[in-house]
């Protein structure tokens, strides 16, 4: 087999993922994005373990530890994530910018955000 | 001269059975990957990740690396992608079509991917042109290899990896449950869902205090 095929399909995943992780806006969906982005290193992996014919297998030993560190992530994102949405009752990442930088200063001791509360009653 | 021996016995207009194979699952599990981040319907979005991770899962196994294909229907059809339900349900994700599942910057977005894409693409198959896998000789990733030298070579990696995820499964334990000064601890996660949903608009602002 080309070697250009899993190298290119790997690159064609992970560039979908990078759209996904920039365009959009539920936190959820931003995970699942990277869950594509880790599953495109891991074919790249085993694409160059196979084609290396590496005696350790290192790729493949890798692409497992990746795989149970992609499930540790996506318990831990899950778990901030609900957290966030049981304090903010929004899992909206865009409108979380209470540690964003305001040009004037003047509101940062915590004014309501009027669209949490919308999101909220939603 | 060196690339035109190296291709010798290689056709690269004639591909062989893998090849195909791999191409035609390759251009379903693309095609369920785009859906997935393009969806407005959030479970939908889920559902479509599941057919773009058994895509990949096939290709492992067309790359001959049977026990990672096992492995990636497991945990990830299995358990990935029903931890993603749980979460896209617990945070009382609408159901049907939402508008709002992208935000305002997705054509910086698509920008910044296809940028990405193309030279990415550019650079893998100028650098891979000449190069094949050969399937010839003993199968590279069988459970009995696999597991060989994982218990050879990576077993401290291994036992460190064991204690990762103890560690992960405790954080999630100690940022789900319900703490704070004073309060009882309780069971976090059907707690949270039914307190939602009692009382959607009052709840997340009292909490917040």
């Amino acid at each position: 087999m080309h070697l250009a095929y899993p190298a290119v399909l790997a690159v064609l995943l992970f560039c979908t993922g990078l759209y996904g992780v920039l365009a959009r806006r539920n936190a959820i969906l931003v995970l699942m994005s990277v869950e594509l982005m880790l599953n495109a290193v891991n074919l790249n992996l085993v694409a160059f373990d196979v084609w290396l014919r590496d005696t350790l297998h290192s790729g493949q030993a890798l692409t497992l530890f990746t795989i149970a560190i992609a499930a540790a992530e996506i318990g831990i994102g899950l778990a901030i994530v609900l957290l966030v949405y049981r304090n903010r009752g929004s899992s909206d990442i865009d409108r979380l910018r209470d540690l964003a930088e305001r040009p004037d200063g003047a509101d940062a001791d915590g004014t309501p955000q009027p669209d949490t509360q919308a999101e909220a009653t939603a | 001269m060196t690339l035109a021996a190296t291709a010798a016995g290689h056709g690269f207009l004639s591909p062989t059975g893998v090849e195909i194979a791999f191409l035609l699952v390759g251009i379903g599990t693309l095609g369920a990957a785009v859906i997935t981040v393009t969806t407005r319907q959030l479970v939908h979005a889920a559902l479509w990740l599941v057919v773009a991770l058994g895509g990949v899962a096939v290709e492992y196994l067309l790359l001959t690396a049977e026990f990672i294909a096992w492995v990636q229907v497991l945990i990830y059809v299995g358990s990935v992608v029903v931890l993603l339900l749980f979460g896209l349900m617990l945070t009382k994700a609408p159901i049907g079509r939402s508008p709002d599942a992208d935000s305002g910057n997705r054509w910086a977005a698509l920008v910044v991917a296809l940028a990405a894409a193309g030279a990415l693409v550019w650079v893998v198959v100028d650098a891979f042109r000449a190069t094949w896998i050969s399937f010839d000789g003993p199968v590279q990733g069988s459970a009995e290899a696999s597991g060989r030298s994982l218990f050879q070579y990576w077993v401290l990696p291994f036992e460190a990896l064991s204690v990762l995820l103890l560690a992960a499964l405790v954080g999630a334990i100690v940022l789900s449950r319900r703490g704070g000064e004073g309060r009882a601890p309780a069971a976090a996660l059907p707690d949270a869902a039914a307190r939602a949903s009692a009382a959607p608009a009052t709840a997340p602002r009292e909490e917040q205090r």
